[in-house]
């Protein structure tokens, strides 16, 4: 099936109940299954600058770079490492973009955001991400964390200095790593994990997961999934309710049927008539 | 700055501040923190900081060191906690607030460099307990240097290879972050079903979200929040009513003894006395 027809999704972002702007972006191209959210810091209003910058010019990187073209040959393992491959070429361009902007611009000096951006394709998401915006993904009701945050948190939690649980009322929550824009180069982490359908992604700012916990989004996600709009707009109102002392993002991407790829001769002859 | 204030017997002896990375404490004299009792060992704990949060360890002291009246080997130290070693308290205090204006709360920001670990000049974390160490080398070594890919261990796309494994069950029921979900303001309610099969049932809203209705047929969501509880519709082609109303695309909040029609099943929703 067609991914336009095959994935529903829906995106929602907020300013949250203390920021007086949003400093997220989200976008999505839904005829290519991508889907791209960032989450800008620093500058006096350059959050935004950098959000924007990342997501309009990784989605359009990626339109020109993920073609009917460039993917006619290759099969399912080449096109997931390609995607890989483009994914980080397009994040690297991008970061140097929003580099030079921050050195040209002093208003802009500093600014940077964090990233998540999946593509979806032939039955296989691959998901690049940098900083603290994460991907969960809900299977069979079980709600399952896809990236693991670049921040100094993370790091003190994998190395056993502090527990999962300790970590809830640390000081140094919000710390990442890693950002685009700050440096000029940056590393993307990038993965390709099976979709299956049913499955259920969600990508989101801090700005949700700080404020609620995974299991309030799994039971969200349980309860309110045949209603994917009204799902996106409790998961932000829950975490106004909580507080919402930060911007909050969220972009739901609900597999509705599979969307393999045929590669047989067939599928090849009736391709020349698309 | 996050202190400590020394005290024995209620009788205060000295506040130290915790502004190195790693401050010792022992009865020998060159720890930072020097308690001159028998019961203190030589090396007896050490209290590491990072940025703003402060972690405990004891280094296999003789008598042990309690937090709270608990023992501990690591120990990431609360606002408030009290350490106890032999006779001796220390008071923790890190008044340092977690938001520092309602603006500038959590603001994300880039850490690009170990700020107070720095390899040569000061060792990690339990230098002198060889099951710490690694730890902490990791740390440093994570922030300094080449960073290790961080996403989950779920299985990579393997062609020809079945799809992810089951995933694992989500965490445990960690205790929920105070928010103001569950507050105590909102009263606790329930509906009472009025009809059908189950006439007479009460079902207690204790959950932010109930779903009520029949799935695939017509489905509608009540969320508890701080200012009360409200009904949505979710599935079904047609709507609920409330009080002989029908319910629009929006939320709407329910009052004391609303009508609830749903799915051809009466209920109603009241507040628990």
């Amino acid at each position: 099936m067609a991914i336009i027809n095959a994935l529903q999704i829906v995106s929602v972002t907020d300013p949250g109940r203390i920021r007086g702007h949003n400093e997220d972006c989200v976008e999505s191209r839904p005829e290519m299954g991508v889907v791209v959210l960032a989450d800008g810091m620093g500058g006096y209003n350059a959050g935004e600058v950098a959000s924007g910058m990342a997501t309009s010019l990784i989605a359009a990187g990626l339109a020109n770079g993920w073609t009917r073209a460039a993917l006619k040959k290759l099969d399912r393992e080449q096109a997931s490492a390609f995607s890989q491959q483009l994914l980080q070429a397009e994040v690297s361009k991008a970061n140097s973009a929003i580099f030079e902007a921050a050195q040209k611009d002093p208003q802009c000096a500093g600014m940077g955001t964090t990233l998540v951006a999946c593509l979806f394709y032939d039955n296989f998401l691959t998901v690049g991400h940098i900083g603290d915006s994460r991907l969960y993904r809900m299977r069979s009701d079980a709600l399952e964390q896809v990236t693991r945050d670049h921040s100094l948190l993370q790091e003190q939690i994998d190395s056993g200095l502090i527990t999962k649980e300790d970590a809830r009322s640390s000081h140094n929550k919000n710390l990442v790593t890693r950002a685009l824009g700050i440096d000029p180069e940056v590393e993307t982490e990038t993965h390709s994990y099976e979709v299956l359908e049913g499955d259920i992604y969600l990508l989101c700012s801090d700005g949700l997961n700080d404020m609620i916990e995974d299991e309030e989004i799994q039971m969200t996600l349980i309860a309110l999934r045949s209603n994917l709009d009204l799902t996106a707009q409790q998961l932000v109102q829950a975490a106004n309710d909580a507080g919402g002392r930060d911007n909050i993002s969220v972009m739901l991407i609900k597999v509705v049927s599979g969307f393999g790829v045929e590669r047989g001769v067939w599928a090849r002859i009736m391709s020349w008539f698309k | 700055m996050a202190k400590l204030i020394l005290s024995v017997d209620g009788t205060v002896l000295k506040e130290v501040s915790l502004n190195k990375e790693r401050t010792t404490l022992g009865r020998k004299p060159h720890n930072d923190i020097q308690v001159d009792n028998l019961a203190v060992s030589g090396e007896h704990a050490a209290i590491i900081t990072i940025l703003n949060d402060s972690f405990i360890e004891d280094l296999n002291s003789t008598n042990g060191t309690l937090v709270n009246g608990k023992p501990i080997k690591k120990h990431f130290l609360q606002n408030n906690d009290v350490i106890e070693i032999g006779k001796h308290k220390l008071k923790y205090f890190n008044d340092a607030p977690v938001q520092a204006s309602e603006q500038d709360f959590e603001k994300t920001m880039i850490i690009r460099k170990p700020p107070t670990l720095t390899a040569a000049s000061s060792p990690g974390l339990g230098a002198s307990s060889g099951a710490a160490a690694s730890s902490s080398g990791g740390i440093a070594a994570n922030l300094s240097g080449s960073m290790s890919d961080t996403q989950t261990n779920m299985k990579p796309l393997g062609m020809g290879v079945p799809a992810m494994p089951a995933p694992r069950p989500t965490a445990p029921a960690a205790p929920l972050v105070p928010s103001a979900m569950p507050g105590p303001s909102v009263r606790e309610a329930a509906i009472q079903v009025l009809s059908g099969a189950a006439a007479g049932r009460t079902l207690d809203l204790t959950k932010n979200l109930t779903t009520i209705g029949k799935p695939g047929v017509q489905v509608a969501v009540i969320t508890r929040r701080p200012n009360g509880f409200f009904i949505t519709h979710v599935e079904g082609a047609n709507f609920p009513t409330i009080n002989g109303s029908v319910l629009g695309g929006q939320a709407q909040q329910l009052g004391d003894h609303d009508l609830i029609e749903i799915a051809g099943v009466k209920m109603e929703f009241f507040y628990k006395p």
